[in-house]
């Protein structure tokens, strides 16, 4: 038979995600896609995988998934998850080999929210408008259920495993930067200066739509309401703006968010502090820092050539992580290498 | 009376976030402001700008997306300003290219269970609110909510008729409601807080369909009212689409 991943359980919010359908604005549809597209161009960077193969996306909770038909190499990227392959524990940022009839049995986040599972060739299923992704708000692709047979595409680098990537934590809120969009300037300067000196709480209320913002004291919420909030026509949203709903609750709309809305949006955040954004789990802090633009669009190109250097970031297994007690810690990492490949920290997005 | 509707803004460029841009033409629903929404997007598809990916237009306002790596987001300021300059947009005419879709529809009953408190609203009875709202082709002002669904516009001024304050739970697909002086065609089922008043056999999202989104921005949509009987007994009720002389 066909190489095939079949999932023998699966979490409430485990879908196939790839980079989404961009283009289709002006016809209603928001691109979707990853909520954490830098996962997946860490597992591309594992894999030495194409950019754009599916994976599966497992929000808060992972599943267990046997492998059918051949072995197979996997990544596991984004937020942390606890994973083993037939009881052997599996290093998360990592490219692992798994044989033919192997269970995978991945579990729920340590930190943050999503979790990739990437497998060598991509998840092969039809695609429906030049995608695989799961469109919750559109209704395409399909959430992951038990039972279903997923065909696996061919492995291009079949025999590049035992890799792993240095952590890039993004994984518990912190600062969120953001710029200004065509409705910031309807907010007036101290309501601008006050959304940048609060600390947000993640509420429980998020999915792949979006994410509800919480105050200790909720009465606080009122000062960003506006008067005529309620009125505005409606314009395009983008995924990472932040709209200020009727009682003055921020909510940062994600990547199957609407793609026209009348809430007023005090801010866009940063593409590049989405996925940190997008992996807050409920209750952590959120913080907004506004950047002026250009500043904004040196660190995005800054960030662009630091995702094109992932592949020349990775680096050897060289000892068992099973053996290893210490498996999360930076030793791991100085002890196998000069530092001369990887990127100083500073070039990634700063708490 | 002028018409509250027309519009007296001069457009304003506006940045979104890292690169992106929004042309607003009105903060208001205003016939106009879409009409030139509409021509702007033609030229700038004409023009290709480099780094101009995709364009998106709003009812009153057209968004811009742009890959920073591909241009300078001050140099694309200066040249929408420009390309503002050159014409009178609020009096432009309509770009070529458009269609026309014959939609039958069946209204009132429990087809359209608030065609009568919606014609109330307008002032109206209920056969003279059918009249009025197929009286002529109606444009697709935008795109949006789900995919393909359409906002038509727009009705006479005695449409400006609210939202409902309570959510309607569900109205099926093909479901056609109003308010606001607009019609919108379901495209999938969902809440709404408009007020429906007939039913369509129109679906304007088939994702495994080439193309899965039937309508543009700019279409026109000829609403035609026929009976419940006469509806049931038609073989195909998804409409007739023509090119716009």
């Amino acid at each position: 038979m066909n190489r095939a991943l079949i999932v023998e359980s699966a979490g409430p919010a485990v879908s196939l995600q790839d980079l989404g359908r961009p283009g289709f604005l002006a016809a209603g549809l928001s691109p979707g896609g990853a909520m954490d597209p830098q996962a997946l161009a860490e597992a591309v960077a594992l894999l030495a995988a194409r950019p754009g193969d599916a994976a599966l996306e497992m929000g808060a909770l992972g599943g267990r998934f046997r492998l059918a038909g051949g072995a197979a190499r996997i990544a596991l990227t984004g937020a942390p998850m606890r994973a083993k392959s037939d009881g052997v524990p599996l290093r998360w940022n990592a490219v692992h080999m798994i044989e033919d009839g192997s269970v995978i049995e991945i579990g729920a986040c340590q930190e943050g929210r999503y979790g990739y599972l990437s497998i060598g060739g991509g998840i092969a299923t039809e695609q429906v408008m030049g995608s695989r992704a799961f469109h919750s708000r559109a209704g395409l692709g399909q959430a992951i259920a038990p039972g279903m047979q997923l065909p696996l595409g061919k492995d291009t680098a079949p025999t590049r495993y035992g890799r792993m990537l240095p952590a890039d934590p993004r994984f518990q809120g912190g600062v969120l930067r953001v710029l200004p969009n065509a409705q910031t300037a309807l907010f007036s300067p101290a309501q601008r200066a006050a959304f940048a000196a609060t600390r947000f709480t993640i509420s429980a209320r998020g999915n792949r739509l979006g994410a509800a913002l919480a105050l200790s004291d909720s009465r606080h919420m009122a000062q960003f309401t506006l008067a005529e909030g309620l009125s505005l026509l409606s314009e395009t949203t983008l995924a990472g703006d932040i709209q200020i709903t009727g009682d003055g609750t921020p909510f940062i709309l994600m990547a199957d968010c609407q793609t026209m809305g009348g809430y007023p949006r005090i801010a866009s955040i940063l593409p590049q502090d989405i996925p940190r954004a997008a992996q807050a789990a409920p209750g952590s802090v959120v913080e907004f820092r506004w950047i002026d633009p250009s500043e904004a669009l040196s660190l995005h190109h800054a960030w662009r050539q630091s995702l094109a250097r992932l592949p020349a970031q990775c680096l050897p297994m060289i000892r068992d992580p099973a053996d290893m007690p210490d498996l999360l810690t930076a030793q791991l990492i100085s002890g196998v290498t000069d530092g001369a490949e990887r990127e100083p920290q500073a070039e990634r997005p700063e708490k | 009376m002028t018409d509250a509707f027309a519009s007296k803004s001069t457009p304003q460029i506006l940045r979104m976030g890292l690169s992106d841009f929004l042309v607003r033409f009105d903060d208001r629903l205003s016939d106009q402001a879409n009409r030139a929404v509409l021509s702007l997007a033609a030229a700038l598809e004409a023009e290709a700008w480099p780094g101009l990916v995709e364009l998106a237009p709003s009812l009153a306002a057209l968004y811009l997306r742009m890959d920073p790596a591909q241009c300078d987001p001050c140099h694309v300021e200066a040249k929408l300003q420009e390309l503002l300059a050159t014409r009178d947009w609020f009096a432009a005419p309509l770009p070529p290219g458009r269609r026309i879709w014959q939609l039958p529809c069946v209204f009132g009953g429990a087809a359209g269970p608030q065609l009568a408190e919606a014609a109330a609203l307008a002032g109206c009875a209920p056969d003279q609110a059918i009249a009025q709202i197929c009286a002529k082709p109606l444009r697709v002002l935008a795109l949006g909510f789900s995919p393909g669904q359409p906002y038509l516009g727009s009705l006479p001024t005695a449409w400006d008729i609210p939202r409902q304050t309570e959510l309607t739970q569900t109205v099926p697909v093909g479901a056609v409601v109003v308010a606001v002086r607009q019609i919108i065609i379901f495209t999938a089922p969902s809440p709404t807080g408009w007020r429906q008043i007939g039913q369509s056999g129109f679906r304007g999202f088939q994702p495994k369909n080439a193309p899965p989104i039937l309508l543009r921005p700019g279409d026109e949509v000829q609403l035609r009212s026929v009976s419940a009987e006469a509806f049931a007994a038609m073989a195909d009720t998804g409409g007739i689409c023509e090119p716009l002389p």
